[in-house]
């Protein structure tokens, strides 16, 4: 320390610390005597937060603090709260039918909405985010063209007992024989009913083998898809005369199909989740783009164990 | 605890107690100038938020507001929406520019009378005069003993203080609510937590700040004074001790008694009794100095009474100090003022001060954004167009309804309908009712025929329908599967 060199700066008055690098000196200005007192209000605050609130950690946690605040707390409250603001709006779409959705544009959103977030959670697995569905496995939920029926009671009668469940009896379900494998028609047969079908959707010109096929899909397969292909949704029988094809339009594609058929299959939700989140869920998938306006005619025209 | 007793044998204190200041009043052009000042801030600010401005039944009636809660800021025939916080920025990169000018300049002006440290600090010092008395009387008091009359009147005093604390306390929050309602709020207890936080907040750092620390934040807190010191140079205004003129100092009977041995500093104290931070200006120009100009209104009054010539203590450059230094005379103020530094600031600020009052003049209110929904890409329809799902973000921001047309071009043979809509209806263009002030989400199809390009860019454009046909529009892609998909 015998380099200290202590002195009085002229031009503020105040004395040196005594330090000196390359000519730079500091001044020993005294700190403000209210500076101290803000230090020392720190430190009184630290010592009320480490007594109040969770601080000092411990080996498998930490103190607890007085006031028995935890994020875990914070988050329940959170949740609580938010639960209690949405319960009218859960309420009215359970008290509403759900035909009477679209007539009340609030609850309709509101049901879309929360149906976006429970599809997200249990039903983009399979039919992908934003119900774009996979190729050649999940039908695409947004387009204009359904299996077993597209407006809201159907939806949601389909999401309720979903598709071919064996063990439920309120199950949708149809068996599309397996005509290759089984034997039912031989391969030149299949063939001329796939032409037969390619004609009817316009990919190929009327042919030879696609009149043969006209007789063969009359006696096979009319009986599901109609007479002219139009499709039979009592037994998700698909169109066959439009330009979607959710096992592929080709001839290969439509080889293997006839020959051995998926029969596709969804699970059912009823059990799973409550009537709400799946009316809101079948508002969400309505509202995809591919929704459709009519009432299906729930007396009349419904299946044989009253399906819509 | 450590200390440099250690290091020296000295005895330094650490900490310092602050040194009272009791600036004695004084009369003069600054001092009116500063009143003037304080009373055209102190308006502004507790009377702005009480000012009505008539926005139709659509938008609030608050002249100034900020809206927090539903993320509009108002200024008179002004609206700023959240994406038009440039404004916000602008004026913030004005009012730095401006800061930049007015010190190049002037020097510590902002300081001296407008800041609001300053201007609160003064207020406090006249409630100090008002209590105590003047500067003698405020030394005498608080130098003196707790009796019933010091009690009464700090008591009184700090009331005051209080008073005017929570009074603009409670102005701030005014212009982030209507200030009717929340004060009949605020009084019956209904309004919300965060106000009655922030008036408290407020309070408090307006009675300990303007009450009590005063100097101590201009010296030892705020930034301002250092970064001032770097912007200024050798042709900005400072408030100059003409040491040159007055020294050595000697009453007016040494002067007398020695003519020609002193200077024109008659060593009366009188810059040092007004001082509202308590230095001597004539040790030079410190930190501690923010130029609030008290001290040449003093020091005028003292040569006139002398007769002796005014502006012994004055705003004078560094440059015109050393030019009378020498003999000379400093340039006029004018030449000082008009430089290029100072005009390349002042021509930036007009600038972008210009500039945004022309893109305020430009800018429509009706504005739309379009997202191309990502999944599906395109959904395949059983007739064999194909459909690409979009949602609008469409932004009406005028304070009435309106009724706005949405139409696709460059697309051949697209049709577009909205989820209230079918595509059994579906036509070249909809028309749609946007509620006044709000952002409308729409999701919107539109289906086109299947032959044409994978991606293919095209035009989604809106415009009103009710007299103001300016609208806006953007381009966004079309997306089909691609051969084999």
């Amino acid at each position: 320390m015998a380099d200290l060199k202590q002195r009085i700066d002229e031009a503020t008055g105040t004395s040196t610390v005594g330090h000196e690098w390359d000519g730079i000196e500091e001044l020993d200005t005294p700190m403000p005597r209210w500076w101290l007192w803000t230090f020392y209000a720190t430190i009184v605050w630290g010592l009320a937060y480490v007594i109040l609130y969770p601080a000092w950690p411990m080996v498998d946690s930490a103190t607890r603090g007085v006031l028995g605040w935890s994020s875990r707390g914070d988050l329940a409250k959170e949740m609580a709260a938010d639960a209690k603001r949405r319960a009218p709006t859960v309420n009215a779409i359970a008290a509403t039918a759900i035909t009477d959705l679209p007539a009340k544009p609030e609850l309709m959103q509101a049901a879309v909405q929360g149906g976006g977030a429970a599809f997200r959670v249990h039903c983009v697995q399979c039919h992908g985010a934003g119900g774009a569905g996979v190729k050649k496995l999940y039908p695409s939920l947004t387009d204009d063209d359904w299996l077993w029926g597209g407006d809201l009671a159907t939806i949601e009668y389909t999401v309720t007992h979903g598709i071919r469940n064996p063990d439920h009896k309120a199950t949708r379900t149809s068996l599309m024989p397996a005509f290759g494998r089984d034997g039912i028609l031989d391969a030149a047969q299949i063939g001329d009913v796939v032409s037969f079908v390619r004609t009817i959707s316009r990919q190929e010109k009327v042919s030879a083998s696609s009149s043969r096929g006209a007789t063969l899909f009359a006696d096979n397969c009319a009986v599901c898809h109609g007479a002219g292909g139009e499709g039979g949704r009592q037994v998700g029988a698909p169109k066959l005369t439009d330009a979607i094809w959710l096992y592929g339009g080709d001839r290969d594609s439509l080889t293997a199909t006839i020959t051995q058929p998926r029969n596709g299959v969804m699970p059912r939700w009823g059990g799973r989740l409550d009537p709400v989140t799946i009316k809101m869920l079948s508002a969400y998938v309505y509202s995809l783009g591919g929704g459709e306006k009519g009432l299906a005619p729930v007396a009349e025209g419904a299946g044989a164990d009253g399906q819509p | 605890m450590a200390s440099p007793e250690d290091l020296s044998g000295q005895s330094a204190p650490l900490y310092e107690a602050r040194k009272g200041v009791y600036p004695k009043a004084v009369n003069g052009p600054f001092r009116r100038f500063k009143w003037a000042i304080m009373a055209v801030t102190l308006v502004i600010y507790y009377g702005t938020p009480w000012i009505r401005w008539d926005r139709g039944p659509y938008a609030p009636d608050q002249a100034v507001l900020v809206d927090l809660a539903n993320r509009r800021f108002y200024m008179f025939q002004i609206e700023i929406w959240p994406h038009e916080f440039y404004y916000v920025a602008g004026l913030l990169i004005m009012a730095g520019i401006g800061l930049f000018l007015v010190t190049s300049a002037v020097g510590r002006a902002w300081c001296g009378y407008a800041c609001p440290q300053t201007v609160w600090t003064d207020l406090f010092q006249h409630v100090d005069r008002l209590i105590d008395g003047d500067r003698n009387a405020q030394v005498r008091l608080a130098n003196g003993p707790w009796t019933a009359e010091k009690l009464a009147k700090r008591v009184i005093k700090y009331g005051i203080y209080l008073a005017i604390a929570f009074w603009t306390g409670g102005a701030w929050i005014m212009y982030f609510a209507d200030a009717p309602t929340l004060t009949a709020d605020f009084w019956t207890g209904q309004a919300a937590l965060v106000a009655y936080g922030t008036v408290a907040v407020l309070t408090a750092t307006t009675f300990i700040l303007g009450g009590f620390m005063r100097e101590q934040v201009c010296v030892y807190m705020c930034p301002w004074p250092r970064i001032q010191t770097a912007m200024m140079d050798e042709k900005s205004l400072l408030v100059t001790y003409k040491d040159w003129r007055g020294e050595p100092r000697g009453s007016v009977k040494k002067a007398q008694a020695h003519p020609g041995g002193f200077g024109d500093c008659i060593d009366c104290n009188q810059c040092v009794a007004v001082c509202p931070t308590g230095i001597d200006i004539r040790e030079g120009p410190q930190i501690g100095c923010i130029t609030c100009a008290l001290c040449i209104d003093a020091c005028d009054r003292a040569m006139a009474q002398v007769g002796r010539p005014r502006g012994l203590i004055d705003y004078c450059t560094l440059d015109d100090a050393a030019t009378e230094k020498a003999g000379g005379t400093g340039q006029p103020i004018r030449k000082t003022l008009l430089r290029p530094r100072t005009l390349i600031y002042f021509g930036v600020w007009t600038a972008i001060g210009a500039a945004m009052l022309f893109s305020l003049g430009q800018r429509t209110r009706l504005d739309l954004a379009v997202q191309h929904e990502r999944s599906p890409l395109f959904v395949q329809l059983s007739d064999g167009h194909i459909r690409n799902n979009y949602t609008l973000k469409l932004r009406n921001m005028e304070t009435r309804p309106r009724r706005v047309a949405v139409s696709v071009s460059g697309l051949p043979g697209a049709v577009l309908w909205t989820d209230a809509g079918s595509r059994e209806k579906a036509g070249q263009r909809i028309e749609l009712a946007l509620p006044a002030d709000s952002v409308t989400s729409v999701k919107l199809f539109v289906a086109a025929p299947a032959i044409g390009p994978a991606r293919q860019d095209f035009t989604i454009g809106t415009r009103g329908l009710d007299g103001d046909p300016r609208g806006d529009s953007d381009i966004i892609q079309f997306d089909r599967p691609e051969a084999g998909q």
